[in-house]
């Protein structure tokens, strides 16, 4: 079976390290928050300037002042520091951010990202997700295997405009786990239930098969 | 004292001498931490040909998105920007130009500006449309993108709390872009929620410091409209 959102969020929640501090972007990754194991404490940065985002506001303690990057109202978590836009891509440039989670339209064998921009749609803009992916040594992509239309996203080379160039390592899928290196994804993990073929069968890219494919644990 | 005291008590006087054409950093995470006021006040008077710098552009008659109502940005610089429909419209038209930016580039820019450093490098947008005709270097094994540094005219930010001599303290991320701002304006207008005397901010939690702010101005009401109301389930 094909992951969940919820299963992808989980098993990328399986890379968190106690005392981490973690920018997750919108969507998948936002769920990565639900699924901190016991024992781990990590700490959420938030690119409009809050490192320790917090819970969602009761109504009582809605805040408009206190936001996330989607522009969510939260509150701030024991142990939050408020700071500048600046400042707080000094640390994402610096490479002080732990981990970064961020989804992607393609991804690419040579570690080439696009996700900000599709030709002839409306651009909004790129966010902060060009620093991130820049910035960032260690960062998780999730995102679907292939279009609505069956068409793969894991490519020999991306056909959107790229958000960074060589850049990622490692990608979660609803069907596999997988890191690049050397110019090929490596299937590192497949869905439960999932076979090597249809995993096969669905990457456009070079994918580097070991002999033994272990199964998930979500 | 009187040479520090930067308070002035109308909108008019706080955005003397803004001119058509002017360059105006605006501080602000989409609406948060926003001068309101000062936003309406050059809607008011409906100054055209303006190059906005902001991160985001407001929501439909909200924020930058009454300046769009009077089309009064030529270009606006920013990183996300697609929130409202008219902007989508003046962006097609071609009526309106965009330079989009990298949410870390547009701040380093900003912060260089008022730092007196033209150009930096930085990985960001290495490789991508970004760094399309823009000098690149690489620097022991990484390749970089220069980039050049902005100021403005003006720059109209939102802080919590100022004394009269401009000195300024932000509340939680309403700071965002502000702080930058405020450095890289010839003219900084601060538009805040309460203005004391000074000594009564605590010279250690000073965000910005009053060189940097020439006006203060205390905002008549601030709405404070939330684009994602979100609570516990």
């Amino acid at each position: 079976m094909a992951l969940s959102r919820e299963q992808i969020a989980m098993r990328v929640a399986q890379e968190l390290e106690d005392g981490f501090y973690v920018n997750l972007g919108i969507g998948i990754p936002t769920l990565v928050a639900n699924y901190v194991p016991k024992g781990v404490s990590v700490m959420m940065q938030s690119e409009n300037g809050l490192l320790g985002m917090g819970e969602f506001p009761t109504e009582e303690t809605i805040d408009p002042d206190l936001i996330n990057a989607g522009k969510q109202t939260v509150t701030a978590a024991t142990g939050a520091a408020f700071f500048s836009s600046a400042e707080s891509f000094a640390m994402i440039r610096g490479g002080h951010v732990d981990l970064t989670v961020l989804g992607a339209f393609e991804v690419d064998q040579e570690g080439n990202i696009a996700s900000w921009m599709i030709p002839g749609k409306l651009v909004k803009g790129m966010g902060g997700a060009m620093d991130l992916v820049a910035g960032a040594e260690n960062i998780i992509v999730t995102m679907t295997h292939a279009n609505k239309h069956g068409q793969s996203k894991i490519l020999k080379k991306c056909t959107l405009p790229l958000t960074g160039a060589q850049c990622i390592k490692h990608v979660i899928t609803e069907l596999a786990l997988m890191e690049i290196k050397d110019g090929a994804f490596h299937l590192v993990e497949r869905a439960p239930g999932v076979s090597v073929e249809e995993i096969k069968e669905k990457t456009e890219a070079d994918l580097v098969i070991p002999d033994h494919v272990p199964e998930m644990n979500v | 004292m009187s040479g520090f005291n930067k308070v002035v008590n109308s909108y008019e006087e706080a955005l003397e001498g803004f001119k058509d054409d002017m360059t105006v950093m605006i501080g602000g995470f989409g609406l948060c931490g926003i001068p309101e006021g000062l936003i309406e006040q050059v809607y008011k008077m409906g100054n055209k040909g303006l190059t906005a710098i902001s991160n985001n552009a407001g929501v439909d008659g909200f924020g930058l998105g009454k300046w769009l109502e009077k089309r009064q940005i030529s270009t606006m610089i920013g990183s996300y920007v697609g929130e409202n429909e008219l902007f989508e419209k003046l962006l097609l038209s071609g009526e309106m130009e965009v330079i989009l930016t990298p949410q870390g580039t547009l701040a380093e820019k900003i912060r260089a500006g008022g730092a007196g450093i033209p150009a930096f490098f930085t990985a960001t947008g290495f490789g991508t449309k970004v760094a399309e005709g823009k000098e690149t270097r690489n620097i022991d094994g990484r390749d970089y993108v220069l980039e050049p540094s902005l100021t403005a005219d003006f720059a109209l930010v939102k802080a919590w709390k100022a004394d009269t001599m401009g000195n300024l303290i932000f509340n939680k991320t309403a700071m965002n872009f502000n702080p930058m701002m405020a450095t890289a304006g010839k003219i900084t207008v601060a538009e805040v929620e309460e203005i004391v005397e000074p000594g009564e901010l605590d010279p250690n939690f000073i965000h910005t410091p009053g060189i940097y702010v020439q006006r203060v101005i205390k905002g008549d009401s601030f709405e404070k409209r939330i684009e994602q109301r979100t609570v516990k389930a």
